[in-house]
């Protein structure tokens, strides 16, 4: 903990609180595998008894949105796919992550055509992307942890809701004190 | 051995233009003939619509080729059918009725070149989406598409900072 979370939080209590809800929250990211294209098969390797993701929290797949918090969007993103993957992005209630699994989803991988969207960012709000094509089962691991450092820093309480995902930004208000240098001749030493 | 001569004792008007695609043999037939010769070589024993696809060849006159690729299963013959058209007036017969195959062959092509099929049961597209307006596999629509004819939804949650600069293609 910072300078600056120090005099952001109300107190001891909520810091405490944050923190809990937050260990709480990514030791139990429940992923909502949208597997499209061949990335699908590395995610179930992720999956599997080699490279467990179950010993991360991610215990069920839940294929189901609503009952999810991590979309790993695995697989070539198309245009005309574009508007079925954002409509499962919707349906996730807050807080939720958003991983950008191989080259496809974070840039179009191999496909530079005009049929591949080039990006998935550029419809979705992305937190970790992956490089590969496909990415080794131990990259997504990676990710999943980077994702969990994120849910780390989180400050679920200070915003005065635990639901919301996005920090209001007019409630981050530090003061700044401003103290003017005396005019005063000689080198000024402070104890 | 098979030979377009044999058409030729059947319609004696028929005229084609012999084609050899790599040692296979081919005709290219007018869009009036097309649906007669195509019934014929059904009946000669060319049961088998193994492809059909579409060509842009780029050039004034006939500017859209379909080719058919037939084969005798029992004399394991195979030869090709092809019809060409302008692009003012892109229409072609419809073989659906002849070899069922050709149905969705015909609409891809009708979806990549815009060629219509006159006769087709159910001409509409296969791969873009239906308000597509363009398409895609004309010498002259560019590798990355057209920018806007296909929406993106909620473009406006665009990470701004990793946009990848079109060449402009």
């Amino acid at each position: 903990m910072g300078l600056n979370d120090a005099i952001q939080s109300e107190g001891f209590v909520t810091s405490k609180l944050d923190d809990i809800v937050n260990w709480a929250r990514k030791n139990a990211l429940w992923p909502m595998p949208l597997g499209i294209s061949c990335c699908a098969i590395e995610m179930m390797h992720f999956a599997g008894p080699r490279y467990d993701v179950s010993r991360f929290g991610s215990e069920v797949f839940r294929f189901s949105p609503r009952q999810s918090d991590l979309l790993i969007v695995a697989g070539t993103v198309t245009y005309k796919m574009a508007k079925v993957v954002r409509k499962i992005y919707d349906q996730m209630p807050d807080p939720k992550w958003v991983i950008a699994m191989g080259v496809c989803t974070s840039s179009g991988g191999i496909y530079r055509t005009y049929s591949v969207v080039q990006g998935i960012n550029q419809f979705l709000p992305v937190d970790v992307y992956i490089a590969g094509c496909p990415p080794r089962p131990d990259s997504v691991l990676k990710a999943l942890m980077m994702i969990q450092d994120e849910v780390a820093h989180d400050r679920p309480f200070a915003r005065g809701t635990i639901i919301s995902g996005e920090p209001p930004q007019d409630l981050i208000q530090i003061p700044i004190q401003v103290i003017p240098e005396p005019n005063v001749p000689g080198k000024i030493v402070r104890v | 051995m098979f030979s377009f001569e044999s058409v030729k004792e059947q319609f004696p008007e028929f005229t084609y233009e012999a084609v050899d695609v790599n040692g296979t043999p081919g005709a290219l037939v007018s869009n009036d003939d097309v649906l007669r010769v195509a019934n014929f070589l059904k009946e000669s024993g060319f049961l088998q619509l193994m492809d059909a696809f579409g060509i842009d060849r780029n050039q004034k006159k006939g500017r859209f080729e379909i080719t058919y690729n037939l084969r005798n299963h029992k004399t394991n013959e195979r030869i090709f059918l092809k019809v060409r058209c302008d692009e003012k007036y892109p229409h072609v017969p419809s073989l659906t009725s002849i070899w069922t195959g050709a149905n969705w062959n015909e609409r891809e092509a009708f979806d990549m070149y815009g060629v219509i099929f006159d006769g087709h049961p159910d001409l509409r597209r296969m791969y873009m989406p239906d308000e597509f307006e363009f398409y895609p596999l004309r010498k002259d629509f560019p590798l990355m598409g057209i920018p806007g004819s296909i929406p993106l939804p909620h473009s406006e949650d665009a990470d701004r900072r990793f946009k990848i600069p079109d060449r402009g293609e």
